[in-house]
Formats: C-alpha cells, sequence, structure tokens
C-alpha cells in the first residue's frame, strides 16, 4: 500500500458537532488517518461529524469508498454525517455516486454549522 | 516471459478525466453486435447506499511475482483485454472507444440456473492505475467494483475490491444460498487469467469485511428491476416475438 498523502485535523466547533479538516489525496491509503480522525472527533458525545474538504486536492474511487464505510460507522453510532466547502467537480462526484442522499452537502462551513444549530 | 515497462509521459496528470460527469439515466451507444442490451437503457446507476442486502467489502489481489510490469502497464493491459479475462459463457461487451470514464458496457452474463442475464455498467472513474465500474439499477449489486496495481515490496499486485449490496431481496437470497461463492469464483478466475496474460501463475488473496450487517427494508422496491426476473421474461417471449416478426414481415408489400 502506498504511503497516505492525506492529512486530517480535527476541531471542536461546539459541544454537537466536531469538524474533520481533510487535506491532500483521499486515496485507499487515507483509510487509517479518517478513521483515526473520526474516533477522536467522536471523543466527547459528538452527534454531528463535519467533513471540510477546502483543502482537498484530489479524490479517486476509493476515496469515495472510503467515505462510505465512514457513513456506516457513523450512522451505527446514531450520529450525522454533514460535508462542506466541497468544489464544483466534487459536489458532481458525490452527485454521480449518490453520496449525496445520504451525506449532507454545505457550501460553506458556518452553513453547516448553522444547520446542525437550527 | 517479461514484458516491457513502458513509461507514463512526464507531462501527462493522471488525475485529468479521470471521473465521469453525473448522468440521472443511463443510455448505450452502439450495441455491440450479439449483445443483449436490456436492464440498461433508462435506468440509474445504484451505489452500496442504495441497496437492499448487507454491507461487504471483497477485496481479490494477486501478486504478479516474476512479472516484470509496472502498475501502469497493467491497468492498460487490463483495460484493453478486459473481456479476455473473463469466465467463459460471461460476455462484457466494451464501448467502441474502450473503458472510458462515462461509458456503458452490456453484459450478458450466466445467470441462476444457466439463463442469460442481461445488464451493465457504467465506467465511472479510471487513471492511470484503476478503474471502477458503477452498477445500474436491477443488477445483482448495488455499488461499484474498482481494479486496480500497486507496487508492493518487490512486485506489482493487481486487484479487484468491490463495494456492495444485493440490489434487492431476491438477489440477497440467491447470494447468500450460492450466489456470494460464485462471484468469488469468478473474481478469482479473472485474476488468474491476468496474471497469466502477464506470463505468471498467482495464487489469488482474499480479504472480505462485512461493512454493514443490516439489510435496508425501504430498498426492497428495487426488486421491480431485477436484471433476472427481466431477462427470464424476455427470453420466455422469443416465441412471441418471433410470431410477431413473422406477421410484420408478411404484412409488408415485397
Amino acid at each position: 500500500m502506498p504511503p497516505a498523502k492525506a492529512t486530517m485535523s480535527v476541531r471542536q466547533a461546539n459541544r454537537g458537532a466536531s469538524i474533520i479538516d481533510i487535506q491532500g489525496e483521499v486515496t485507499a491509503a487515507a483509510e487509517n488517518a479518517l478513521m483515526d480522525a473520526y474516533t477522536q472527533a467522536s471523543t466527547g458525545g459528538a452527534r454531528v461529524i463535519i467533513l471540510n474538504f477546502s483543502r482537498l486536492e484530489y479524490m479517486n474511487s476509493s476515496g469515495i469508498g472510503l467515505l462510505v464505510t465512514l457513513l456506516i460507522r457513523v450512522n451505527r453510532q446514531k450520529q450525522r454525517l454533514l460535508a462542506c466547502e466541497l468544489s464544483e467537480h466534487y459536489r458532481q462526484i458525490f452527485e454521480l455516486t449518490r453520496l449525496n442522499e445520504a451525506i449532507g452537502l454545505y457550501t460553506a462551513e458556518a452553513e453547516a454549522l448553522a444547520a446542525v444549530s437550527g | 516471459m517479461s514484458t516491457p515497462m513502458p513509461q507514463t509521459p512526464k507531462d501527462e496528470n493522471p488525475h485529468d478525466g479521470a471521473w465521469a460527469m453525473p448522468v440521472s439515466k443511463l443510455r448505450v451507444e452502439d450495441v455491440p453486435s450479439g449483445a443483449i442490451n436490456l436492464n440498461i437503457e433508462g435506468r440509474q446507476v445504484v451505489g452500496p447506499l442504495q441497496g437492499f442486502g448487507q454491507m461487504w467489502q471483497k477485496t481479490y489481489s494477486v501478486r504478479l511475482t516474476g512479472a516484470k510490469v509496472t502498475p501502469e502497464h497493467v491497468i492498460m493491459e487490463w483495460k484493453k483485454n478486459f473481456p479476455k479475462f473473463w469466465p467463459s459463457g460471461n460476455r462484457f461487451y466494451a464501448p467502441l472507444i474502450g473503458i472510458a470514464a462515462g461509458e456503458v458496457a452490456v453484459l450478458n452474463l450466466a445467470g441462476p440456473g444457466g439463463f442469460p442475464l442481461s445488464t451493465g455498467v457504467m465506467v465511472i472513474y479510471t487513471d492511470n492505475e484503476s478503474f471502477t465500474f458503477m452498477n445500474p439499477e436491477g443488477h445483482m449489486y448495488a455499488g461499484w467494483i474498482t481494479f486496480s496495481a500497486h507496487d508492493d515490496e518487490d512486485c506489482t499486485v493487481a486487484q479487484a475490491q468491490v463495494l456492495i449490496r444485493a440490489n434487492d431481496p431476491m438477489w440477497e437470497i440467491v447470494m447468500r444460498l450460492f450466489g456470494f461463492k460464485k462471484e468469488d469464483e469468478f473474481w478469482h478466475a479473472t485474476l488468474r487469467s491476468l496474471a497469466a496474460h502477464l506470463g505468471v501463475t498467482g495464487q489469488v488473496q482474499q480479504k472480505t469485511t462485512l461493512v454493514d450487517p443490516r439489510v435496508q427494508w425501504s430498498q426492497a422496491k428495487n426488486i421491480w428491476h431485477n436484471a433476472a426476473i427481466r431477462s427470464g421474461l424476455y427470453m420466455m417471449a422469443a416465441p412471441l416475438r418471433w410470431v410477431r416478426k413473422l406477421f410484420t414481415s408478411k404484412g409488408n408489400p415485397s
């Protein structure tokens, strides 16, 4: 397996929501980093996990598969998974793969947070 | 037998044009001669989130030990000769321009009980080291399969990975009874054929993960599009089509 080219960092937005900032290339090699970030994001009882894609460089089809398995884990914990700051190109990919039917998409992080707290 | 190692041009970005555009309904351009084109036109693609059955991830891989090939060369050969590696009785009618993002291929498979099953796939992603198919409504599986190659220590590894749910309750029952075993045999045989094409023999390794043990009852309605049922009805109606053709041709003035 080639080395991961993605880095993930976690921020607590408020008591109910955590944000995972995704940077770099999301491919199969990013699995451990993504799942570790999710574990960290869920510490403290976050009910909503927001993926911020503003610094995403690239995502291939294996990366999309990772989001599906992440979504299953999120649902199992009765949490919600949202995504924000996707470029138009990646919004179309979410539409192509029909991930947009299960993951709420928001243009900006502030909108995602407002949707959670509203 | 060694094979040459072509180089990727340095100025070529392997990610350019990798993804297909979203489509609302599938269309098959230029139906290949001999193909039964059913259960594709007008269908949507379905991912693992839209299926009915348990969600599985299965990874089939073969180490190409002894073959001096790069991952790029493996994928190039795989795309070029894709139908050739399939077990007999199963036909993959490639698009005229080949396996490229956005293209739709017709599949005529050996279905349950030996009846031919017609369905298809859409190519949603390709780059120099992988390509991915996504399935239409009615296919056995809702989901996608990614074919890829990568370097691992001293050799290149070829891999097929599926992330799937059975599309509807009938397919889920079939799969649990014997379909999954057939599926495994299919991809094991395909990878062995690929390895043989590249001049080596290899044992296929398999890793299976149950991603979600729950079925999605809200998707039971997918059975409406079931490709096996519709293919079977099409075959049973063949005599009626023959009679209609007979009367239609007799009605045309010569």
